[in-house]
């Protein structure tokens, strides 16, 4: 009986070490949820800062982070479904499409503040865009490719191939194939992908220091070349840097960050879901 | 799974059609989307090669003005102009390196309850709570640290709660997600085969994990925490508000850990800012950065290449 | 019945250009509504100020007084350090640089090469705390001794008559003023010749919060500050040059008339003479409004000449 002994010990050891990895997760969340929410109001989340950043909202750090958000998607969107149709469609298993698969892995791996390096030396001092929204987007923007390229080729490799084979004896090109037959099914797993890219993206701070961000802007951005706060570094400052914060008001922005970007991961993963159930291959 | 798994898709690329079935105008716009669809696929090769090129146009005067001697100096004090990157080396080191040993075991014990043993039901609340721990952005839990754990680590005995091991153990939860899903993969491609052939000879399920699966996962399992040990490398914001950020290489011993330490990362973080453009600290700072990248560079495509015979061996029938 | 031969935008796609386009009418709707608050004429660019932390939260009190008393000005505010303010004018990205030290020489000389004359303005006097945990029974050091615990040849509270206790060194960042005045003033007590420098193990903290943060919550800490941003829960030591000369606890009073050995200047820098709204908001400054806000955030004015 000693082997069953060992079967279950081991079972309830695995099981308890399962647990202290996901139970820290919920218990993180839920802290930063009671420690912040006596910081939301409508004036945190509308009104700027005031009486150096100790009062008021967060305003001017959210809108930064949108915009941000939106400019990563303008730049990273057309680049990665790009890459992924070529790779999913047009590549075949060379030398070339070997260096692709590579360079992705390395994209994905770079850390994020030689991104950020790498954006103060090409776009900030080269394309003398200076610390703005350009930059920075520019910068995240390519930050997010692999994540996006990744999902959006498994979305059209999933695509089944006779839906292609079909499409091409009825004497469609293959571009044809591609824009009619394949993309819009697989749209809702490349929406997947750009989701969960942006998520991360809204995240980031590091890329941003020397790129966008500002500690204190006394007007919003107007235009492209404007600096901006954004909400990742608005915590980090406010949490290092500014005197007499009141806690409730850090875990209040911790936790507003935190709502903004899991809700971009849970609709990611509800648009995921939602497919699969609807997918009728 | 989503994410930049190493492992490649299988692969179908449509064949082209024999002959054009469109003339003319229609054709011409179609070869220019083509084309540019193939631009977007190397654009990906381009812009690594941009990514060193930048790196190296603003850092090479480190290597070509300072001497190794000195690269390699025990002290960095920058704005005395003593650049040694010992610690900061040192630094990286320790936190990924206590930042392994703890999500290693974690994160493949996970992976094993996961595949294995999960009900159905808590694999659907597990997988996504997984998903969830990735997308908290660094720098709430780097918040987290420096305003909870910091203190409770100091009331356990150390000098200061600003330690490296700190930093270990915020790195580790962040590299689990990678480390689990990875190892997941692993463990999934090891065919069903094995599992029934150890049971069937009278295998406790525990036995077969241990014994057959793991074993036969054990590539895979590599390549998980190597993409894991990147993963730590590269962090900055949450390290840089938890390891107190001293430039100071620990004496060997138990207390190693215990000490404050200094990234690589939040180096370049922290100075970056101060640093007049051209100047010497400038360019030893994306001195950092180049080997920041080819420490990633190499062990990515390490991986790569282990995802590479992994699959070879596979093919073959060797696993 | 699958879906062949779908031609047009599936749902999905709709809906994620409608969430594009509503979020980039919501953020420009933003931008309108606060523009129209204002009474800026036109495209109107703002004073960029950045630089020193230590003088971070009077240039922002400053900055927020006289947007009150003049609209039509805006001051940005960013900290970043003296280096990083000093690195901004050098680089010609910065109108007016904090610095909580004066401009080294290689510092001017790299803003001539770049074309820029730098021009120094003093603005307030600091007094530098050294600072301890209030369960610290230590309450006053001599000079030498603060250099003998930062270069690391003192590593124990005992040895300066405190508890048996390792002495956990804070310290601003390199690129901060104050770490540098800290350096010359007291690691290598005003020597110059004097090859000293912080120990390894000092804990470079981001700011001056950082260092009161870790400071209010660590009995075995020390660290330094400026007078502005000292509060009942850190407790200040006593100064003394040497173990013959009196012990000064540092406030505005021995700040202002001498006595209290780490007194420094605050300086705003800028390139060439100042001239239009920068010259008149320097003026300010200097003036009793803003010397008013020096002494409320526990600075030390400067004395009518």
């Amino acid at each position: 009986m000693k082997r069953q002994q060992t079967q279950r010990a081991a079972v309830g050891i695995i099981s308890s070490v399962a647990a202290l990895v996901v139970v820290p997760i919920v218990l993180v969340i839920l802290f930063i949820g009671i420690k912040g929410v006596s910081a939301i109001s409508w004036e945190f989340i509308t009104a700027p800062p005031r009486e150096g950043m100790t009062e008021g909202g967060i305003m001017p750090a959210i809108l930064g982070t949108v915009y941000l958000t939106l400019g990563t998607a303008i730049v990273s969107i057309p680049l990665a479904i790009g890459a992924a149709i070529y790779l999913a469609e047009y590549a075949t298993e060379n030398r070339l499409t070997h260096w692709v698969r590579l360079a992705i892995v390395n994209l994905a791996g770079i850390p994020s503040i030689v991104y950020g390096l790498f954006g103060l030396g090409a776009f900030v001092l080269f394309m003398k865009l200076g610390t703005s929204i350009a930059a920075g987007s520019l910068t995240l923007g390519i930050m997010t490719l692999p994540v996006v390229i990744s999902t959006a080729e498994e979305a059209i490799l999933a695509v089944p191939q006779r839906f292609r084979v079909v499409s091409l004896s009825l004497g469609a090109t293959r571009w044809q194939t591609i824009w009619h037959q394949v993309l819009p099914h697989a749209l809702p797993g490349i929406l997947t992908g750009v989701i969960l890219g942006l998520s991360r993206a809204a995240g980031e701070t590091a890329p941003l220091l020397f790129t966008a961000v500002a500690f204190y802007l006394p007007e919003l951005p107007r235009s492209l070349l404007d600096q901006t706060m954004a909400l990742p570094y608005h915590l980090y400052v406010i949490s290092t840097q500014v005197p007499n914060m009141p806690l409730s008001k850090q875990y209040g922005t911790a936790l507003v960050l935190l709502v903004i970007v899991l809700s971009l991961t849970l609709v990611a993963t509800l648009v995921r879901t939602r497919v699969r159930r609807r997918r009728e291959w | 799974m989503s994410d930049t798994s190493p492992f490649p898709p299988p692969h179908q690329a449509t064949p082209p059609p024999e002959r054009p079935v469109q003339f003319g105008w229609s054709l011409f716009v179609e070869r220019i989307i083509e084309r540019l669809i193939w631009v977007t696929g190397i654009s990906t090769i381009v812009i690594v090669a941009l990514i060193f090129y930048f790196l190296v146009r603003e850092g090479l005067p480190t290597f070509l003005d300072i001497t190794w001697r000195q690269l390699f100096g025990r002290r960095w004090y920058p704005i005395e102009d003593i650049f040694g990157l010992w610690p900061l080396i040192v630094g990286s080191i320790l936190v990924t390196f206590g930042a392994v040993v703890i999500a290693v075991p974690l994160g493949l014990t996970t992976a094993i309850y996961l595949g294995e043993i999960a009900p159905q039901w808590q694999r659907e609340i597990l997988k996504p709570l997984i998903e969830v721990l990735a997308g908290i952005p660094s720098i709430v839990l780097g918040f987290l640290g420096w305003v909870a754990l910091a203190p409770v680590i100091q009331n356990l005995g150390a000098a200061t709660g600003l330690t490296a091991f700190t930093g270990s153990l915020i790195l580790a939860y962040m590299a689990l997600p990678t480390i689990i899903s990875i190892s997941e993969d692993a463990l999934y491609a090891v065919p069903k085969e094995y599992r029934d052939g150890a049971l069937a000879i009278g295998a406790t399920q525990w036995q077969s994990i241990w014994r057959v699966v793991l074993p036969a996962a054990r590539s895979g399992l590599v390549i998980a925490v190597m993409l894991g040990i990147g993963r730590t490398i590269g962090e900055t914001m949450a390290v840089m508000m938890v390891t107190g950020n001293a430039a100071n290489i620990p004496a060997l011993g138990p207390g190693m850990f215990f000490q404050p330490v200094r990234t690589m990362t939040a180096t370049i973080a922290a100075e970056m800012g101060e640093v007049a453009e051209g100047s010497l600290h400038y360019s030893v700072l994306f001195g950092i950065g180049i080997v920041l990248f080819l420490i990633t560079f190499g062990i990515n495509s390490l991986a790569g290449r282990l995802v590479g015979v992994q699959t070879n061996d596979r093919r073959k029938g060797k696993l | 019945m699958p879906k062949y031969g779908v031609t047009g935008p599936p749902r999905i796609c709709v809906m994620l250009a409608l969430l594009l386009a509503s979020l980039g009418m919501l953020a420009s709707c933003r931008t309108e509504a606060i523009t129209s608050d204002e009474t800026s004429v036109g495209i109107h660019r703002a004073i960029q100020n950045k630089g020193s932390d230590t003088l971070v939260n009077l240039a922002l009190a400053w900055a927020e007084a006289y947007q009150g008393i003049q609209p039509e000005v805006s001051i940005a505010v960013t900290g970043g350090g003296s280096g990083t303010g000093i690195a901004a004018l050098i680089n010609g990205t910065v109108d007016i640089a904090n610095a909580s030290r004066a401009m080294k020489d290689e510092e001017v000389e790299e803003a001539r090469a770049n074309g820029i004359e730098p021009v120094e303005h003093v603005v307030a006097i600091d007094a530098l705390a050294v600072i301890v945990n209030p369960e610290n029974p230590v309450d006053q050091l001599t000079l030498p001794q603060l250099a003998d615990i930062y270069t690391g040849r003192i590593t124990n509270w005992k040895e300066v008559g405190g508890d048996d206790a390792p002495i956990v060194l804070l310290s601003r960042e390199t690129n901060s003023g104050t770490h540098v005045y800290f350096l010359e003033e007291v690691v290598r007590l005003g020597d110059s010749e004097n090859p000293d420098i912080f120990a390894p193990q000092t804990l470079l903290m981001p700011s001056s919060v950082g260092i009161t943060s870790e400071l209010r919550r660590n009995p075995r800490a020390i660290g330094y500050d400026g007078l502005g941003y000292v509060t009942e829960h850190e407790k200040m030591l006593a100064l003394a040059v040497d173990s013959q000369s009196p012990y000064v606890t540092p406030s505005v009073e021995t700040g202002a008339d001498g006595t209290y050995p780490l007194a420094r200047f605050l300086y705003m820098y800028t390139a060439g003479e100042p001239t239009g709204e920068i010259a008149d908001y320097l003026a300010w400054i200097r003036g009793p409004d803003g010397q008013a806000i020096v002494s409320k955030l526990g600075f030390v004015p400067l004395s009518e000449e």
